[in-house]
C-alpha cells in the first residue's frame, strides 16, 4: 500500500533484479554526460559559447558601420553585404527585420555576430535548422562555415510581437 | 500546537475507513473545481490555437492567436496544474494521514490570494494588455497587473505549500498516524519541496519586473530574466513530474492494490528529483549567450544526469509493483498474463497506463534528448519543444491527475461517477489524440516550424508541413472531444450523481 504507511523497517537491500536496473541506469547516465562533453571537445560542430556585453546602441552602430564598408547590392530595402572571407559579418535582429542580408563563399569560414536592437529574437537558419537565441545587450558570437550554396532562411523563432511571424531575413552562399 | 481537531470535524469513510477532516475535505473539492474551471478554459483556447496553427484552416486572426496562445500557457501550466495541486498536497496531508488541515482558514486565505492572481492575470491578458507570452521576456512589457496577478498567485500557492507541511508535521504530533509518511504523501513532500524553491523563484522574477513595468525599475537584464524565469517556469513543471509519480503509486495501490516493491528504492528515487531535477531549468538557456559550456553541460545533464536515474527508478518500480500485485492474485499465465488480466476498463488503471506509457517514452525520452547541449540546436524555439511538454505536462500529468480524480468524487466528493463507462473510455481518447498531437508536433520541429508563430509563410519549410501541421490540428480535436468527456464527467458527477453520503 503506497497509500498507508509502509512496514516500520523498509529500509531493506535490493533484490537482484533492482540493483541490476540500477546499474544498467547508471551506466547509461554516465555515457550520456559523457557523449555531451565529447561531442563539444571533438565534434566538429557544438553550440557557441563566444558572448561580449554590448549595449543595443552600440552593435546598431558597428552593424551599420559593417554594411557601409562591405555592401554589394540591395534587395527589397534590405542591404546586401559580402563580408571578408574569413571576417568578422554582423546581423541584427529588430522587429520585425533581420539585417543585412549577408553573402558568403562556401567552404569559408565566418564570425558572425547576432544581438538584437531591441526585444528578445530567434535566430532560426531554414531549411539546415539551426536555431540560437537572440538577446539585447549580448553579442553572440558563432563560427559558420557554410557547406552549400544556395538562399536560406532566417526565421525568427522566438515571440516579438503582432508582426513575428513577418520576419523571415535571408542568407546567401555563393561559390 | 497541542490542542487535539474535534472529532466531530471528521467522518469515516465507508471504503477506506480513513478519517476524512470536514474542513480539508471541502478545501479540496474548491481547489479542484477551480483547477477543473482553468482547464476547461484552457481547453477551448487550444482547440482555437491548433485549429490555426493547421495553416490550411488558420482560424484566427494574428492578434488573437498570440493572446490566446498567451491565456492557454499561463492558464494551463500554471493555474490548472498548481490549483489541482493544491488539492492533492491537502489531500495527502489529510486523508492519508488521518488527519486534519490545521488551519483551514489559512487555505481560504491561500485560495483567495491565487484566485485572485488568477484572475488579474486573465483579465489583463484576454484584455490585450499583456500580449507577452506565458514567458513574457523582458524587454516585452505588459501591464504591471499582470505581473503582480503573477506575484499574488505565487504568495498564495505558497501559503497552501506551507500549510500542507504545517498539516503533516502536526499529523506527527498528534500521533494522527504512525511510523514513517506513506509512500504517496512523501511523494507529496517532495513536490512541496520543490515547490517552494519554485515560488520563490517566481517571487524573485517578477517583482523586479513588476516594478520595471512600472517604471520604478529603469533597466532589467534579459538573460538575467530568462536565468530567473525558468527557475520558476521549468522547476514548476518538476513540482508536477514528483506529484504525478505520487499520484502514480497512488493508482496502481487503488486500481490494482499494488503495493511498493522497494520502499527504500522509491524513496531514494524521489530524493535525486529533490537534489538534481531542478538544475534542468537550464535546457531552456542551451543556446543562449552569456552561460559557460561547463555551466551548461553541468546543469543540462542534472549533474550527470542523476534525476534520470530516479525517473528510471520509478519507471522501473510502478510497473514491477504492478506486476506482483497481479500475480498474487493468481494472473501468472505466461509471461504477460498479469498485465492482460489487469482492469483495463478501471479510468483509474487506464489514466494510468496512458500517462506512464506517454510520459515514459514521449514526454521523458525526447526531454533528455532535446536537453543535450548540442542537439538543443536543432530544437530550440521549434514545435518539438512544444511536443516535448505536452508529452509531460499533459499526457503526463493531466492524464494522472484527471485519474485520480475519478476516485476522489466518490471518495471525498461522495458522489457516484455520472457514467463509469465513458469515463474507463476518457483516458484512452484523450489519451490516443494526444498522440497524433504530440507526433505532429515533434515532426513540424523537426523541419524547423517554429513555435508560437501564427504563419510559417515565407519560411521554405519542408511541404511536409502540410501533412504535419494536419496532425496538429486533428490531433487536438481528438484530445479536446477526451478532455470536455472528462470535464463532463467531473462537473455532471458532482452536481447529479448519486449521493453517497445517504449510504455512511
Amino acid at each position: 500500500m503506497s497509500l498507508a504507511a509502509p512496514e516500520r523497517i523498509w529500509w531493506k537491500p535490493l533484490g537482484r533484479d533492482e540493483r541490476l536496473w540500477v546499474w544498467v541506469s547508471v551506466v547509461f547516465c554516465l555515457i550520456l554526460f559523457m557523449v555531451m562533453i565529447a561531442w563539444h571537445l571533438v565534434a566538429r560542430q557544438t553550440t557557441p559559447w563566444e558572448t561580449y556585453a554590448v549595449t543595443p546602441e552600440r552593435y546598431t552602430q558597428i552593424t551599420e558601420d559593417f554594411v557601409e564598408k562591405y555592401r554589394v547590392g540591395v534587395e527589397d530595402g534590405i542591404p546586401v553585404v559580402r563580408p571578408p572571407v574569413g571576417g568578422d559579418a554582423y546581423l541584427l535582429a529588430s522587429t520585425w527585420q533581420w539585417y543585412p542580408i549577408l553573402e558568403l563563399k562556401k567552404g569559408q569560414t565566418y564570425r558572425i555576430h547576432l544581438s538584437s536592437k531591441d526585444l528578445q529574437h530567434g535566430f532560426s537558419l531554414q531549411p539546415p535548422n539551426y536555431n540560437l537565441q537572440v538577446v539585447p545587450g549580448y553579442d553572440y558570437v558563432m563560427k559558420l562555415t557554410p557547406q552549400e550554396t544556395g538562399e536560406f532562411r532566417i526565421v525568427c523563432n522566438e515571440y516579438c510581437g503582432i508582426g513575428h511571424h513577418t520576419m523571415i531575413g535571408k542568407l546567401i552562399v555563393t561559390e | 500546537m497541542t490542542t487535539q481537531a474535534s472529532q466531530a470535524n471528521f467522518r469515516t469513510c465507508p471504503t477506506t475507513g480513513l478519517q476524512v477532516h470536514r474542513p480539508a475535505e471541502l478545501l479540496i473539492t474548491v481547489n479542484a473545481v477551480a483547477a477543473v474551471v482553468f482547464l476547461t478554459v484552457g481547453g477551448i483556447l487550444a482547440l482555437l490555437l491548433a485549429l490555426t496553427r493547421w495553416e490550411l484552416v488558420h482560424l484566427l486572426p494574428a492578434d488573437l492567436f498570440y493572446r490566446f496562445l498567451t491565456a492557454h500557457g499561463i492558464t494551463m501550466l500554471i493555474f490548472w496544474i498548481v490549483f489541482f495541486e493544491v488539492a492533492g498536497l491537502y489531500f495527502g496531508a489529510t486523508v492519508l494521514l488521518n488527519a486534519r488541515l490545521v488551519t483551514p482558514r489559512l487555505g481560504w486565505a491561500a485560495f483567495a490570494l491565487m484566485m485572485i492572481g488568477a484572475l488579474l492575470t486573465e483579465v489583463m491578458v484576454f484584455t490585450g494588455q499583456a500580449d507577452v507570452m506565458f514567458t513574457a521576456y523582458i524587454p516585452l512589457k505588459a501591464h504591471p497587473l499582470f505581473y503582480l496577478g503573477y506575484i499574488l498567485f505565487a504568495v498564495g500557492a505558497l501559503v497552501a505549500v506551507y500549510l500542507f507541511f504545517a498539516s503533516v508535521v502536526v499529523a506527527k504530533q498528534e500521533r494522527r498516524h504512525t511510523g514513517s509518511l506513506p509512500l504517496v504523501t512523501y511523494g507529496l513532500v517532495v513536490a512541496g519541496i520543490i515547490a517552494t524553491f519554485t515560488l520563490i523563484c517566481g517571487a524573485i522574477t517578477f517583482i523586479p519586473a513588476f516594478f520595471w513595468s512600472l517604471g520604478i525599475l529603469e533597466t532589467y537584464d534579459p538573460a538575467a530574466y530568462r536565468l530567473l524565469f525558468w527557475g520558476f517556469g521549468h522547476a514548476a513543471q518538476q513540482i508536477n513530474l514528483a506529484a504525478m509519480v505520487a499520484i502514480w503509486y497512488a493508482l496502481a495501490t487503488l486500481t490494482v492494490g499494488a503495493k511498493p516493491i522497494n520502499e527504500k528504492l522509491s524513496r531514494l528515487a524521489f530524493l535525486l528529483y529533490i537534489l538534481f531535477i531542478n538544475l534542468g531549468a537550464i535546457h531552456h538557456l542551451m543556446v543562449d549567450p552569456g552561460l559557460s559550456v561547463g555551466y551548461k553541460i553541468v546543469n543540462t545533464s542534472y549533474l550527470m544526469y542523476l534525476a534520470v536515474l530516479g525517473s528510471m527508478i520509478h519507471a522501473y518500480s510502478i510497473p514491477a509493483a504492478v506486476e506482483v500485485a497481479q500475480r498474487a492474485k493468481g494472473y501468472t499465465q505466461g509471461l504477460f498474463g498479469w498485465l492482460r488480466r489487469a482492469p483495463w476498463g478501471d479510468p483509474g488503471f487506464a489514466a494510468l497506463v496512458v500517462s506512464m506509457v506517454m510520459f515514459g517514452f514521449l514526454g521523458g525520452v525526447t526531454g533528455v534528448i532535446q536537453g543535450m547541449m548540442q542537439l538543443n540546436m536543432m530544437i530550440h524555439n521549434t514545435l518539438r519543444v512544444v511536443g516535448h511538454f505536452h508529452a509531460t505536462v499533459v499526457a503526463g500529468t493531466t492524464v494522472a491527475f484527471m485519474g485520480l480524480t475519478y476516485y476522489l468524487i466518490p471518495l471525498i466528493m461522495r458522489r457516484g461517477l455520472i457514467s463509469r463507462r465513458l469515463a474507463s473510455w476518457q483516458p484512452y481518447v484523450y489519451g490516443s489524440g494526444l498522440l497524433l498531437l504530440i507526433a505532429g508536433m515533434m515532426l513540424s520541429g523537426d523541419i524547423g516550424i517554429p513555435r508560437r508563430s501564427w504563419s510559417i509563410a515565407g519560411g521554405g519549410f519542408s511541404s511536409l508541413s502540410d501533412i504535419t501541421l494536419g496532425m496538429v490540428g486533428i490531433g487536438a480535436i481528438v484530445a479536446v472531444v477526451g478532455g470536455g468527456m472528462f470535464v463532463y464527467i467531473a462537473v455532471f458527477s458532482l452536481l447529479f450523481g448519486k449521493d453517497l453520503r445517504k449510504q455512511s
